[in-house]
């Protein structure tokens, strides 16, 4: 069952189940390479400094990506709100189900109230 | 246990290992269930949802690519994306064989064995297993997390998508459970200059591309922003 987003072209069943199965197998082979194959071995600094840095870029082109866009358009909506709600709430250190619900909340209030 | 008041025997220090475990299971069962309610509003069945969770089983990943999907962009824009992010259970792999992939008199585990361990090789089984000094509570803190979360992971997602497929996404404001999950795991990168710039960069990258290239692509091309991090 398809219930795609308002302005995405949605991917069929079939598609969805082969990115499913295509990303775990890749998941699953790139922790068999750290884990059974290269093992306890040392890796040069640099290597590891690049390694450590992509889930801060990526993370942030996510935030930056569900917030601000919409299919190929720069938008500022109720997200935007909720992101703000996000931040505070990481800033004080709430648990990640706090972070969550609050900025869930805020989007949906926003809506709401538009 | 008659020596759990004292904080140094063994076996109280094995209780407090397993007690820290479990409490992270728990936890990451209540992150899963915003996962299954996020998957599902984006697009994916409850059962697509799950083999995510079960065979997948690297949340970060998951979000990614079911955050791609629900944008409508396309298959190898959602996979990319997503197995960038999951080097670096590649990276902790590399970190906890010498913790975890023998038995403690330096002989090797059994294959199978290893194989077995390698799904459970994530965030949350690498810091735990890091965290303690020997390689005894390190196995322990590893496989107590790893079984607590799998299964925490799992049920926490089925619930979540069941509960995601019966409600309006719209109207809660599930999409929005994306950017938070994304915000709270972006958090502890945030805390050196080298993560900021990394992080700057990504965004920037996002936003200035967006309108040009397609639905997807711009997370990709935010890689990039590793090189303004490791050149600080």
């Amino acid at each position: 069952m398809i219930s795609a987003t308002v302005d995405g072209i949605a991917l069929s069943n079939g598609q969805l189940w082969v990115l499913v199965i295509v990303l775990s197998a890749t998941a699953y082979a790139l922790k068999v390479l750290g884990f059974v194959v290269v093992g306890g071995r040392t890796m040069p600094p640099l290597v590891d400094r690049c390694l450590a840095l992509i889930p801060a870029s990526l993370l942030a082109a996510l935030v930056a990506k569900d917030t601000f866009t919409s299919a190929q358009e720069f938008v500022v909506d109720a997200r935007a709100i909720g992101l703000a709600v996000a931040l505070v709430a990481v800033w004080r250190r709430a648990p990640f189900i706090v972070v969550v619900v609050a900025a869930m909340a805020a989007t949906a209030l926003v809506r709401a109230l538009a | 246990m008659s020596d759990a008041s004292s904080l140094s025997t063994p076996a109280a220090e094995r209780k407090r290992v397993i007690n820290a475990s479990l409490t992270l299971g728990g936890a990451v069962g209540i992150t899963a269930l915003s996962f299954g309610l996020a998957a599902v509003s984006a697009g994916a069945s409850v059962w697509q949802a799950c083999a995510l969770s079960f065979f997948t089983f690297t949340g970060a990943s998951q979000f990614s690519a079911m955050s791609v999907v629900g944008a409508g962009g396309s298959m190898g824009a959602a996979f990319g994306g997503a197995a960038l992010l999951a080097v670096r259970n590649f990276v902790y792999g590399v970190a906890l064989a010498g913790r975890v992939a023998n038995d403690g008199q330096g002989r090797k585990l059994p294959l199978l064995q290893r194989l077995v361990a390698a799904q459970f090789v994530i965030d949350e089984t690498t810091a735990m297993t890091t965290a303690e000094s020997t390689p005894r509570l390190a196995r322990t803190a590893f496989w107590v997390t790893a079984l607590s979360l799998f299964v925490t992971w799992n049920l926490g997602t089925l619930i979540g998508a069941l509960a995601g497929s019966f409600l309006d996404t719209q109207v809660f404001g599930f999409d929005a459970a994306f950017p938070a999950a994304f915000t709270a795991m972006l958090a502890p990168h945030l805390r050196t200059q080298r993560g900021k710039m990394a992080a700057i960069t990504g965004a920037v990258v996002v936003v200035a591309l967006t309108p040009f290239v397609p639905v997807g692509i711009p997370i990709l091309v935010a890689v990039v922003g590793v090189m303004f991090g490791v050149r600080r």
